[in-house]
């Protein structure tokens, strides 16, 4: 299957099943807040279906895996120090700023949401500055 | 348990779509953020079909009055968009740049039980507790001083 098009059934996949937890359950699938509600300090007292939903993202690569003999997860591009500083700022940027590619990007961008749209236009921008400033400027 | 049920399959969607999307791969993430080089449409592709789906499944499928399996829709109340949200995303769009892993990628990875992608996702982690432990008042609780009188 051509890469487009498998990233499009993925887009669907994606948004079908946004649609279903709104239709279903009515709530956002951000990843970024359903994992956040697990934490510290006072995590939320609604924990057990955060918990099924971070099971089922897991399950699907070992699933597909046992279907098609391929997880499709790739290795990382970067070393340990650079996962690490990624990590911290993945991690507090999506609380601070309240989503991430899928709260934010599908979800909130579906409903129209100014800022939603304000979030996606800045991460877009500053991840494409840093990646351009770590591999042509620094040359990384 | 409904709530149980319906989380499982959606996140199982969710996954799956992540994998075939080609987003559980860095490098075709980083393909995408990487304008200068050898760009890769790929990730755009799965923004505008997931963003289509979602846009029309909201309106057409989703019942207006309640959720079909919950008492009521959980929904963002916030609508400034304030300094907290736009540095909350840059920051976020840094770190995306850096590792092409978001959280919804990162997670899936997991299951490679890759050493690497298991020290990515505890970072995540530790960022997202060091801002709501910041939130709850931070230093400031530890000192004594109600965070409501910080400047």
């Amino acid at each position: 299957m051509h890469p487009y098009i498998a990233a499009a059934i993925g887009g669907v996949l994606i948004g079908i099943s946004a649609v279903m937890l709104m239709a279903l359950s009515g709530r956002i699938a951000g990843i970024s807040g359903i994992i956040g509600g697990l934490l510290p300090p006072k995590p939320v007292t609604d924990r057990s279906w955060r918990f099924a939903f971070i099971l089922g993202l897991v399950a699907a690569p070992e699933i597909l895996r046992a279907l098609t003999g391929d997880n499709h997860i790739g290795p990382p591009t970067v070393g340990t120090a650079s996962l690490i500083l990624a990590g911290l700022l993945v991690g507090a940027g999506t609380t601070l700023g309240g989503g991430c590619t899928s709260g934010h990007g599908i979800c909130g961008i579906s409903r129209i949401s100014p800022r939603s749209i304000a979030a996606v236009a800045t991460f877009m921008v500053t991840a494409v500055v840093t990646l351009f400033l770590v591999r042509h400027v620094l040359g990384g | 348990m409904r709530e149980i049920v319906a989380a499982l399959l959606t996140g199982f969607l969710f996954g799956l779509g992540l994998c075939l999307s080609g987003m559980t791969s860095p490098a075709v993430v980083q393909g995408f953020l990487d304008i200068a080089g050898d760009w890769n449409p790929a990730l755009l592709f799965v923004m505008a079909a997931g963003v289509a789906v979602t846009f029309i499944g909201y309106r057409v499928l989703v019942p207006k009055s309640r959720p079909l399996w919950a008492s009521g829709f959980s929904l963002p109340t916030a609508t400034a968009i304030d300094a907290p949200l736009l540095s909350g995303a840059a920051i976020f769009g840094v770190g995306w740049g850096l590792a092409g892993y978001c959280p919804g990628p990162a997670l899936v990875s997991l299951a490679s039980g890759r050493t690497s992608v298991i020290i990515f996702v505890v970072s995540m982690l530790a960022g997202m507790i060091l801002v709501r432990w910041m939130r709850m008042g931070g230093w400031a609780k530890m000192k004594g001083t109600p965070a409501e009188e910080l400047p």
